[in-house]
């Protein structure tokens, strides 16, 4: 079977995902409590005028007929209306979305560039002190509380040494925020050449970004560090070895090529872990994005924009392993030769 | 090993080579005995935690409010003048029973839903198949923050949603232990010797897929009490002044930028702890009851 081939069933393969993703959505938010009819309506609505609201909402049909709104929607691109803001739910996770990826991918990048370093090094020293590090760091990075290392940093860095700002949103109230192009804070300020804002931005972002890096550290390390003991104990190494190749050759061309796909795996849990820890760790630095704007709503039983969160996070989550499964048929040069 | 156990244990009842083999486990890893200690603390903070503490959790003495820690309060005390080490003993039970029963209630319907999927195969197992990769399509934080949502802000909610979000890696488990021993020679025996498929999945297979699925207990119970305490962290289920690890770390989160540090630290220390202690005992308990180690 060709590549494309294989790319493209796996492309069919995330329609039940989308599919069920739909319908699990739909139905928890049909069984929120309060009775949004009345929320809408006012303290001052009288019957009247809470069943006129119903029948607008389309509360007031069966739950087929609901669903089959609700689908009509989406395919609009329409989650609804935000209940305590008043403004357009998709509008709001868009305008919220890039402060959150801009989080988990500076996150991202802080634990894979931690994690391999830290597993090759102890794959290719076992025992040595950096095994035990990188052991130590596997075991309590899985114990530790994603919220309690931010406030922990928090205290560290912020009330006792003083290094970095206060951990209130994504910029000091002294700064203006660049002008929007991607959204990035980072990337739109070394854009227009603001140093200044660039820096304050980033001394604002080190901290979550650390917070949620340390939290999916461990299970990066613990893979990397295996399949590198994998590969590095197989014939093909020794056969390299033999051939007189240089270390770095055999550690990099060959080893690490061939443990990286596992790792790839890896990633697919890793977004899993990140996409929930973005709530918590929002919520301690004050971060202004979709997982603060979903602590909110849930805290007044905001329907729809609990909905739309818990729709888009679980449709990027699809895309993401999706990304990591093309990703993978792309890497691995036996994919498309074996079928 | 082999030779100690093996000639001699025929004459010893099974609890007194269960005792030997829990000791030759423990001396062999060190670690093992401290998760098993660190466990026994806990159990018995969770069950004689209001009897053993100090102070009432819930009494407060606005004079004394945020104070450092002292002989008088090992813990300090907070906001409003609460003895933060008698809350965070008493939290014990209520983090313990949440996780406990969740975890409970995901391996219960778990090993039914893998058993019948594993046995019968077919629609069956289609069906559970399916459901379940719905529920790993989502992030399982987020998941269980829709769910609690959905039903409603309490404690009762908070079990169900994490209970939902570890069923996935129960029923994988069961129904990967049955599948590979539905056509074992001791299975078709059984059925041969007239066993109705009931008694054959209860009697005869569902015991040979507990150790596995022991071991996944006890690496789930840290993560289920992890999940719990996030959740009553952004504000769902618990309500205060109840004490629980998670809010008592969301209430203490407003005093770490003025230095009041003792709020959240111990807290959230004991949460760690106890996640640490699940996550070693996991470990342990694998030695304990695989079968590979035991001859």
């Amino acid at each position: 079977m060709s590549r494309f081939a294989m790319i493209g069933r796996r492309l069919a393969q995330a329609i039940p995902s989308i599919i069920g993703i739909i319908v699990v959505t739909f139905l928890l938010t049909r069984a929120l409590p309060g009775d949004p009819a009345v929320y809408f309506a006012g303290p001052a609505a009288d019957e009247k005028s809470i069943a006129e609201i119903r029948a607008a909402l389309g509360l007031d049909k069966s739950l087929f007929e609901q669903f089959w709104l609700y689908l009509g929607d989406l395919a609009r691109g329409d989650l609804g209306v935000s209940i305590s803001t008043g403004r357009p739910v998709l509008e709001e996770l868009a305008t919220r979305l890039p402060a959150s990826l801009e989080l988990t991918l500076v996150a991202l990048i802080f634990a894979i560039g931690t994690a391999l370093p830290l597993g090759i090094l102890a794959a290719t020293r076992p025992n040595s002190w950096v095994d035990h590090l990188c052991r130590v760091v596997v075991t309590a990075g899985v114990s530790l509380p994603v919220f309690f290392t931010g406030l922990f940093f928090v205290y560290t860095f912020y009330f006792l040494l003083d290094v970095v700002p206060s951990p209130l949103g994504r910029l000091d109230i002294f700064y203006i925020a660049p002008d929007h192009m991607t959204g990035f804070y980072l990337i739109d300020s070394l854009i227009v050449g603001d140093l200044d804002t660039f820096g304050a931005s980033f001394a604002q972002i080190v901290l979550p970004a650390i917070t949620m890096g340390v939290f999916v550290l461990a299970p990066l390390a613990r893979m990397t560090r295996a399949s590198m003991l994998q590969a590095l104990g197989s014939d093909y190494i020794r056969t390299a070895q033999a051939s007189g190749l240089s270390r770095s050759k055999v550690l990099f061309s060959y080893a690490f090529r061939n443990a990286l796909l596992p790792i790839l795996t890896t990633l697919g849990m890793v977004f899993s872990f990140m996409l929930g820890a973005n709530v918590l760790v929002e919520k301690v630095f004050a971060w202004p994005g979709i997982g603060s704007y979903a602590v909110n709503a849930l805290v007044v039983s905001d329907f729809a924009a609990v909905q739309g969160f818990v729709l888009s996070m679980a449709i990027l989550f699809v895309l993401v392993n999706l990304a990591i499964d093309v990703l993978y048929t792309i890497v691995d040069p036996r994919v498309g030769i074996e079928g | 090993m082999a030779v100690a156990e093996h000639p001699d244990s025929a004459g010893e009842s099974a609890a007194a080579a269960w005792w030997r083999h829990f000791r030759y486990v423990v001396s062999e890893n060190p670690v093992t005995l401290f998760a098993f200690i660190l466990f026994a603390m806990f159990v018995v903070m969770a069950v004689f935690g209001p009897w053993i503490v100090p102070y009432d959790p819930l009494a407060s003495d606005t004079a004394n409010a945020l104070q450092p820690p002292t002989w008088a309060h090992w813990f300090g005390t907070d906001n409003l003048g609460r003895d933060v080490f008698s809350r965070v003993v008493v939290a014990t039970r209520l983090d313990f029973l949440i996780a406990f029963s969740a975890v409970a209630l995901s391996f219960v319907i778990g090993s039914v839903l893998g058993c019948l999927s594993g046995y019968y195969g077919g629609w069956t197992d289609r069906v559970v198949g399916r459901s379940i990769d719905t529920i790993m399509a989502f992030p399982l934080f987020v998941l269980a923050m829709g769910i609690v949502a959905a039903l409603g802000n309490t404690v009762e909610n908070i079990v169900y949603a994490t209970a939902i979000i570890n069923l996935p890696f129960y029923t994988r488990v069961a129904r990967a232990e049955v599948n590979v021993r539905r056509n074992a020679g001791f299975v078709d025996a059984a059925k041969l010797a007239g066993n109705s498929d009931t008694r054959l999945l209860v009697f005869h297979l569902y015991p040979n897929i507990l150790p596995p699925m022991m071991v996944q207990i006890s690496l789930n119970l840290g993560w289920a009490i992890l999940n719990a305490a996030g959740l009553s962290f952004i504000g769902l289920g618990v309500r205060p002044p109840a004490p629980e690890w998670g809010i008592m770390v969301a209430e203490g989160a407003t005093f770490i930028v003025s230095g009041e540090w003792w709020l959240a630290l111990f807290p959230g220390a004991a949460l760690m702890l106890a996640v640490f202690c699940f996550n070693l005992l996991g470990d342990g308990l694998r030695d304990l009851i695989d079968p590979q180690r035991r001859t």
